[in-house]
């Protein structure tokens, strides 16, 4: 019998492939008094040298499918396994406390985690300390005859079974093998789900117990349209994933076609779709999907990667390399979004209460002027070199909006003034997240150039409810009227002030909401680089004069969301 | 023996990359060579040892080679913190 799964669609596509475990095995030991130290510490050098050959070949592996820089992690893994003092503390222990080498290695690598995490205004030294604790995995693992996964050796079509994907597992990834991913927990936005989209591998999140219910080499279809994963299908089953598989390819291949139309609607109604990036590294991806802009640059990710404030140079050369991979297009930059969920080691926040309600983004920006500066000059200088707009994140009041804007008024002046170039005509707007800043729409569009809406801040402020409490996961209600009537107010507004509004948060890249959106009056949807051609398509489709009838009747008749479902199905079917 | 005292300037100490270039200048040679720093020594050549150390903005710290090329590693050593803007 095939066992089905079933969780969240993170990223479209279909695949079946031998499942590869990505879990960590059982390192459990007993701590033993031991006779003979010598034969305890020889135990323990072999372990050390297997593991320094199986290093090796892993770091080769990396730097020919990953690159030089994904590499790097497993020098320094090297240099720990290569370290006198370290060792020579675990052969002195097995000399003096006649302990096995499992119970010696743990205990002073244990010492020396705990030494660097408490370091706490270091973020490098946290990292070395996941170092430390990776390398002892590995060591521990050759010392009890347990195979660790490698997901840098995968040299065959696999579909990738884990708990959950961190960072520094995707990155060891190679996409030519990996061909679909499941994981226990997650959702659509969590780094799993993103990355996946990134890489155009289909993948299922949040199934709960795939990691159990999935044994190393069976057989595993990957449905990533429909959040499922059937475990061990039969033929006919298999059969009819490559029909489906081909359909979407064929489906991906026509809309392929669409790559540098316009986006224009079945009357001919323009409007701009573009792309949502975290890294320069994304804007490949952006024009492969014939994205018309970037409409939300993360600036966090110079924050995050980094163990300490990055400086003004390192800021400018990721900004400049967007504007320039964009090739006139236009960037809308984020000023630091730090705060909330996202903290910086380096940069210790207050404990709050509600940090959703906290010291975060454009209040950190304002209070910290000296990291917001560095921000905004390190932007006004990349403006020279493309297209650069900037917006200011969680603006509640006008006052925030003025003082910020003040902020790079002067900042420009002094560039000016030392003669740096920087462009004429960078646009400054403002993210649409705060309910509060939506009900003065019109107050705000005189100082604004621009309006864009973040609807996942936007729903959970609104309607109280944070969004990743299972318990209240009813009230993420993006098609509730009351939403879309805060929508319809901010694009009103900024349009009676000549301005314009777009949409970089998840529902613009939404094919039910899309319908409402642009019968609303949406100017630039903003979403996944990988949903950009679906909307081009599925906007060919729709009458803009006939979409703003039903934009009309969401916002004044419907009561319910699920009325306003049920009304865009009527009016696109 | 060789000694040399170092005053270290780089804002960020003696850790990250440079700390790891250390390691590896001094790990090729065969001399003892040590970091003392606040009255505490430790091996050069243990990336840990080194960053253990904590060894911040204007320290004073004293690196010492022992053995047949001892006066190697220490011009190799001060070669490194030169190139890399440790210290002076």
């Amino acid at each position: 019998m095939t066992k089905v799964l079933n969780g969240i669609a993170a990223s479209d596509g279909i695949a079946a492939a031998k499942a590869y475990m990505l879990v960590q095995p059982d390192l459990s030991f007993e701590e033993k008094t031991i006779d003979n130290p010598d034969a305890e510490i020889e135990r323990l050098s072999v372990a050390v040298e297997t593991s320094k050959q199986e290093l090796e070949v892993i770091k080769q592996k990396a730097t020919e499918n990953l690159g030089a820089e994904e590499a790097q992690v497993f020098e320094a893994h090297l240099t720990i396994l290569s370290d006198p003092e370290l060792f020579g503390q675990i052969n002195d222990k097995i000399k003096n406390d006649k302990v096995n080498a499992e119970a010696a290695l743990k205990s002073v690598t244990d010492m020396f985690i705990q030494m660097f995490e408490a370091m706490e205004d270091n973020a490098y030294m946290q990292e070395r300390a996941g170092d430390i604790r990776d390398v002892t995995k590995r060591v521990m693992g050759h010392l009890l005859g347990v195979s660790i996964p490698n997901p840098a050796l995968i040299n065959e079509e696999v579909v990738i079974v884990a708990h959950d994907l961190t960072p520094s597992d995707t990155a060891q990834l190679d996409r030519n093998f990996v061909k679909g991913f499941i994981t226990d927990i997650g959702g659509r936005t969590s780094h799993s789900a993103i990355m996946s989209r990134t890489l155009e591998i289909p993948a299922v999140v949040g199934s709960g117990n795939a990691t159990s219910e999935i044994s190393e080499g069976q057989m595993v279809i990957i449905d990533g349209l429909d959040g499922q994963a059937l475990v061990e299908p039969t033929d006919e089953e298999l059969e009819d994933y490559k029909a489906r598989a081909k359909a979407f390819a064929d489906q991906k291949a026509e809309w392929k076609l669409l790559k540098d139309a316009k986006s224009v609607t079945a009357d001919g109604k323009e409007v701009k779709l573009a792309a949502n990036i975290g890294t320069p590294k994304d804007v490949e991806g952006a024009n492969d999907n014939g994205a018309e802009a970037v409409g939300l640059f993360r600036s966090e990710f110079l924050y995050m990667d980094a163990s300490e404030l990055p400086s003004e140079e390192d800021q400018f050369k990721a900004y400049k390399a967007a504007v320039e991979g964009m090739n006139g297009k236009q960037v809308v930059v984020r000023t630091m979004d730090i705060g909330g969920d996202k903290e910086l080691p380096y940069l210790p926040l207050p404990e709050e209460q509600n940090p959703f309600l906290g010291y975060r983004a454009i209040r950190i920006s304002l209070d910290r002027q000296d990291i917001f500066r560095t921000q905004l000059r390190a932007l006004l200088r990349a403006s020279h070199y493309g297209s650069l707009a900037i917006m200011f994140p969680m603006i509640a009041t006008v006052q925030e909006f003025k003082d910020a804007k003040a902020i790079f008024e002067e900042e420009k002046a002094k560039l000016v003034a030392d003669g740096v170039p920087v462009s004429d005509d960078i646009e400054v707007g403002m993210m649409m997240e705060v309910p509060a800043a939506a009900m003065v729409a019109d107050k705000l569009a005189k100082y604004v150039d621009f309006f864009s809406i973040g609807t996942n801040d936007l729903i959970g402020y609104s309607m109280a409810a944070d969004r990743g409490n299972e318990k209240i996961s009813y009230l993420y209600q993006p098609y509730n009227p009351s939403i879309l009537r805060l929508i319809k107010n901010t694009i009103e507004a900024s349009h009676k002030e000549g301005k314009w509004t777009g949409m970089c948060g998840e529902m613009a890249g939404d094919q039910v909401a899309v319908p409402i959106l642009l019968g609303l009056g949406l100017d630039e949807f903003s979403m996944s680089a990988t949903s950009i051609l679906k909307t081009r398509s599925l906007l060919k489709t729709l009458d803009s004069k006939k979409m703003e009838e039903l934009a009309d009747k969401a916002v004044n008749d419907c009561e319910t969301a699920d009325e306003v479902v049920e009304l865009v199905n009527q009016y696109t079917k | 023996m060789e000694k040399k005292e170092f005053h270290v300037i780089a804002e960020t100490g003696i850790h990250a990359r440079p700390a790891t270039l250390l390691v590896q200048a001094a790990s090729k040679f065969n001399s003892d060579v040590t970091l003392e720093y606040n009255g505490k020594s430790v091996n050069l050549k243990s990336i840990m040892g080194v960053m253990s150390l904590g060894v911040g903005q204007n320290a004073d710290v004293v690196i010492s080679a022992d053995g047949a090329d001892e006066a190697e590693a220490i011009a190799a050593i001060e070669e490194t913190m030169k190139k890399e803007g440790l210290a002076e």
